[in-house]
């Protein structure tokens, strides 16, 4: 049963294979059985799951049924969800029960998808690669000695072991794309806007969106049309046309202009991992699609503008985390600043607390024009580089990460390393663009992904590229040994 | 040395919107403790902030309203700091780009002249919540009720240069936000206060003095104590060799003193930067039209109205149009009486002195603006002299009824009747033939102070209720013989 | 960056660092700064900045009041209350 897809799971239920109660309690099991080896969620709601698939099979019996209903997915714990744990991977949540649902989470209670729990995930999604989490660091499926990426490593974790068929996640660098190539599944985020960021707990607010994590393009499709939806709790949140993105799945790609930066084959990419990617790209010239070289000249830059913008916002938006309202509280308070230093520090893990360190500097009187400032600058330079190269192409593909999963603790003592994962993926939140990442080959028996990044609100276009790659291969059919 | 007061007003103005800036809590004064604080108020995770139209209204109203440029782009900036009563950490206000730019208010001082307060920019932004003191073994209690209530800061130059000034100023611009029905104005609940930056130089030196900030001052009794002490406090430190130090100062209205409560050394850097939660405001020339039509009338041109229509004197105009709620009672008094300078009178005068006494505001007048209006055309239809209008005003004040109950139950109806009068004066010239022979013989000029006696008789007679200007027409009729 | 300026930015976050973890700290952040100094060699001329990924501007909401009372589901969740309030330290103005 875990081996189906989603679209598959969707056409069995409705031909009575088997109801929404028993798949979700195959998938419950497996979890059970097997999550101990990966430690990819923090949270499993059997109990609400199970009433959850009950309801669900009624509607399923009633007809007319929403596409997904009785579908398990698993959320990352950085959504909301009434009277369920939401910890976003910190001591400073662990006793967190919020009253009120994410808007994604409600859309998807509202079709009548089962929630199977919650993922495990880098504290606060800062991280790449799930090993700030205080409940400890995600396994990778494809080797338990190496990392799933992150910070959305549980979700990613979880849909390759197959005990979920796919998860919810959130990418503000690349917290989506950067696991699901590391664990050789499908992975997107979409344009900043498209999805609901109420309930979400935020990083950086003007990076930070939600995605899926799914086997294939296909799956992230289904999701996607109950995922996406114009929200006026967020400000942020675009009322633009929402188009059902299975529609366009089989779309032909003959015409397709496909751009290849430059600055993505540089120095620091794994040589197996460039080859299968420049592979992948060979297969779209197969499908009819043309291959352009682009220049995207402020690459470079995109790293060092991240790691002043997100921090900044990140030091703001962590400030509400200070003992009085929900969460953490230090014991016995001597006084106001006690109280604010001891939670705040014993809350906060070390990544955590380094950048918020690090955006108060960069806010700080006398640094804001040469960090702040100066970041946001080069934002727009980064962004004019992508909306230039969207005048020629209509697709930028290139490698998700710079190599397959690396070992634990390779680069957790050294944060620059550990930032230069996301040298690919960054770009595309700065500019607020979509991005997915699908498996194109393994490396040393572990999987690397293809990137590509679509146009603004490009979604269906996007997965109906990806969908056409998967029609034509079988990478996102591997799965890790033993599965 | 002779020195020179110089003053800056920042006024907080909350809005009298219905719901918070930044959510759908309500504003409401004196509801229960956090009863009024949904999730976004409380800043719990994951929430995010949506804009209330009706605090952009409100704002480009006033900022029409003292002739300022309003930004037609502006931006909420975080300003970062920790407090238990800010709960998200950073309070959303704004600050390259208010909504409202400089603009400024004209002053008419007790001396007749006009002076102009230049406001520097207007912005809006959320109200804090409050710290409860009273003791929870050794602890604090907060209460979020208040966050998030919109609010604008007014932020003026430097341009007055003494309490009666900074005073006028503040009654001045209670008087524009209550007119144009954008704030309460009740200040004991905190809807508008006051911080004054106050410093003194020599007189003739263009360099400022080092200033201070009284904050919080919440009635203009106490905003004009504060800065009287504040003046005489720097300039026995500067005439005895000492320095200002830049601080922040509270002023207690109770002890009326006041205490530094920190120095510039530990303020914060409040790391300004955009909210990512919200994007920028931009408002067309049909929203900013709009508003101009929705716009009240103006105290000041209530104020020339009065003065060319209704025929009031410039002074009763001022008084009676520099406040809402007066000049809304004040026309209705005037409006059901027909009598405008009469009501003027009874409102500025009689009503006056009773809610000062009694320490109400007009809309809490135990007399309503159409009971008032009832008792003036008694008294201008002659069926009370003014005398005992006071008296009917002083019942009616106590709850014994309208005008015409006051008048029947108290038996104060003026005798106009000639044929009654007469025969009180017959009677009287019957009675005093001394008196009448000495008034006949008077010369001409003395005579009108000789009537008196007549008129002290005849009001004895009728129990007061003769009405006079008939007593004195039949009075002189019969003496003049 | 010394360790005055890391005490500094740690009270700025309310955020209490041992002394004997500052020199690391120190190290970390200061490779951090070094990164993203990389940002000083860009030429930004007339550049102006990005703070948001699209030209959107702010939705406007009617003034309706659309939240309930839930004091006491949001009071169950903090850790220290009294009389409908929220507890903290002593506060001093």
């Amino acid at each position: 049963m875990h081996n189906l897809t989603i679209a598959q799971m969707i056409r069995e239920l409705r031909q009575k294979t088997f109801s929404s109660v028993e798949l979700t309690e195959h998938f419950l099991a497996r979890i059970e059985r097997l999550d101990s080896n990966y430690n990819s969620f923090v949270t499993v709601t059997r109990e609400q799951a199970l009433q959850q698939a009950r309801q669900a099979d009624a509607r399923l019996a009633a007809g007319n049924a929403p596409a997904l209903c009785g579908i398990p997915l698993a959320h990352k714990d950085i959504f909301c969800t009434t009277g369920v744990r939401t910890s976003c991977g910190s001591k400073m949540l662990d006793n967190f029960v919020p009253p009120y649902d994410a808007t994604i989470v409600e859309n998807y209670l509202r079709d009548g998808v089962v929630m199977l729990g919650k993922t495990n995930m880098d504290e606060f999604a800062m991280g790449s690669s799930n090993e700030t989490s205080y409940y400890g660091p995600v396994k990778n499926p494809w080797a338990l000695n190496c990392v799933p990426g992150g910070s959305s490593g549980g979700s990613a974790a979880s849909v390759a072991a197959r005990i979920t068929p796919a998860a919810t996640a959130s990418d503000t660098g690349g917290s989506i794309r950067q696991p699901a190539s590391l664990c050789g599944i499908t992975g997107i985020k979409p344009t900043y806007g498209r999805v609901s960021r109420w309930g979400m707990i935020a990083f950086a607010s003007s990076l930070d969106q939600a995605g899926l994590m799914t086997r294939t393009a296909e799956d992230a499709a289904l999701l996607l049309n109950t995922m996406a939806s114009f929200d006026a709790k967020d400000s942020t949140c675009v009322d633009e046309p929402i188009p059902d993105y299975t529609a366009t799945l089989n779309e032909s790609l003959s015409g397709l202009r496909i751009g290849v930066p430059k600055e993505y084959f540089g120095e620091g990419l794994n040589e197996g991992t460039a080859r299968a990617v420049e592979d992948a790209i060979k297969t779209f010239e197969k499908l009819g699609a043309s291959v352009h070289s682009v220049s995207l000249p402020h690459s470079h830059i995109a790293v060092p503008a991240y790691y002043v913008i997100a921090p900044a916002e990140c030091s703001a938006n962590l400030s509400r985390f200070d003992g009085v309202r929900y969460g953490y509280r230090c014991a016995n308070p001597q006084s106001l600043e006690d109280l604010y230093k001891r939670s705040r520090s014993e809350g906060f893990g070390e990544e955590v607390k380094r950048r918020i360190m690090v955006g108060c500097y960069a806010l700080s009187a006398g640094y804001y024009d040469a960090y702040y400032a100066k970041a946001q600058k080069a934002r727009r330079l980064i962004k004019q580089d992508f909306v230039d190269a969207f005048k020629t192409v209509d697709v930028i593909m290139g490698p998700t990460a710079p190599s397959p999963a690396f070992e634990f603790g390779a680069k957790s003592k050294d944060p620059v390393a550990m930032y230069l994962e996301d040298i690919y993926t960054i770009a595309t939140n700065l500019a607020g663009l979509p991005g997915m990442s699908i498996p194109c080959g393994l490396v040393d028996d572990k999987p690397v992904g293809l990137q590509i990044i679509g146009n603004y609100f490009a979604e269906a276009r996007m997965l109906n590229i990806a969908h056409q790659f998967q029609q034509n291969t079988q990478f996102h059919d591997l799965a890790p040994a033993g599965i | 040395m002779e020195w020179e007061t110089v003053i800056g007003l920042e006024v907080h103005v909350q809005l009298a919107t219905r719901s918070k800036i930044f959510s759908g809590s309500s504003t409401a004064f004196g509801a229960e403790p956090n009863t009024q604080a949904c999730a976004i108020d409380l800043a719990m995770p994951g929430t995010l902030p949506t804009v209330n139209a009706e605090a952009f209204r409100m704002a480009t109203m006033f900022g029409l309203a003292i002739n300022a440029e309003i930004n037609r782009r502006s931006i909420f900036e975080r300003k970062n700091y920790f407090y238990p009563d800010l709960p998200k950490g950073y309070q959303t206000t704004q600050l390259a780009s208010p909504i409202v730019g400089a603009g400024y208010l004209d002053l008419t001082l007790s001396n007749g002249e006009t002076k102009r307060v230049r406001i520097h920019h207007a912005h809006l932004e959320e109200d804090a919540g409050k710290s409860l003191h009273e003791d929870f073994h050794g602890m604090s209690g907060i209460d979020l009720n208040r966050a998030g209530t919109p609010l604008i800061e007014v932020v003026t130059e430097p341009d007055m240069r003494s309490a009666e000034e900074a005073v006028a100023f503040a009654k001045k611009l209670h008087g524009l936000v209550t007119s144009l029905g954008i704030c309460d104005g009740d200040m004991s609940q905190g809807s508008m206060r006051f911080d004054v930056n106050i410093s003194v130089r020599p007189k003739g030196q263009e360099k400022l003095g080092t200033r201070t900030e009284t904050k919080n001052l919440n009635s203009f009794k106490f905003m004009e104590e504060a800065i009287e002490l504040e003046i005489e406090r720097q300039i026995d430190v500067l005439e005895s060799g000492g320095k200002i130090v830049q601080e922040t100062r509270l002023y207690n209205g109770d002890t009326k003193k006041a205490r530094s409560m920190r120095t510039k050394e530990d303020s914060n850097d409040y790391r300004y930067f955009p909210c990512p939660d919200l994007l920028p405001v931009v408002l067309d020339d049909a929203f900013i039209e709009d508003v101009r039509r929705q716009m009240p009338e103006l105290p000041e041109a209530k104020r020339a109205r009065y003065i060319a229509e209704l025929g009031l004197p410039e002074y009763d105009a001022s008084i009676l149009s520099s406040d809402a709620a007066t000049a809304a009672y004040f026309e209705e008094a005037a409006q059901l009486s027909g009598k405008p300078k009469l009501a003027a009178n009874w409102v500025m005068v009689e009503l006056a002195a009773q809610l000062n006494r009694q320490e109400l505001t007009i809309q809490q007048s135990p007399i309503s603006a159409a009971a008032l209006a009832g008792l003036i055309r008694r008294l201008d239809d002659g069926t009370i002299s003014s005398k005992m209008a006071k008296i009917v005003f002083e019942a009616m004040w106590n709850g014994e009824g309208d005008a015409d109950t006051v008048i029947e139950t108290k038996g104060l109806k003026q005798v106009s009747d000639t044929g009654a009068l007469e025969k009180i004066v017959d009677d009287i010239i019957a009675n005093n033939p001394q008196q009448v022979a000495n008034y006949r013989s008077a010369a001409e000029d003395k005579r009108p102070k000789m009537l008196g006696f007549f008129v002290g008789q005849a009001m004895k007679a009728s129990k007061g209720q003769a009405n006079p200007q008939e007593l004195n027409r039949i009075l002189l009729e019969k003496l003049g013989g | 960056m010394d360790r005055s300026e890391i005490e500094k930015l740690a009270h700025l976050a309310r955020l209490e660092i041992r002394p004997e973890e500052i020199d690391e700290v120190a190290t970390r952040i200061s490779n951090v700064l070094a990164l993203v100094d990389q940002l000083q060699a860009l030429d930004t001329g007339n550049v102006a900045p990005m703070a948001h990924p699209l030209d959107a501007v702010q939705r406007l909401r009617a003034d309706e009041v659309s939240e309930p009372n839930r004091r006491d589901e949001f009071l169950a969740i903090a850790p220290a209350t009294e009389n409908g309030l929220y507890l903290v330290p002593k506060v001093i103005d």
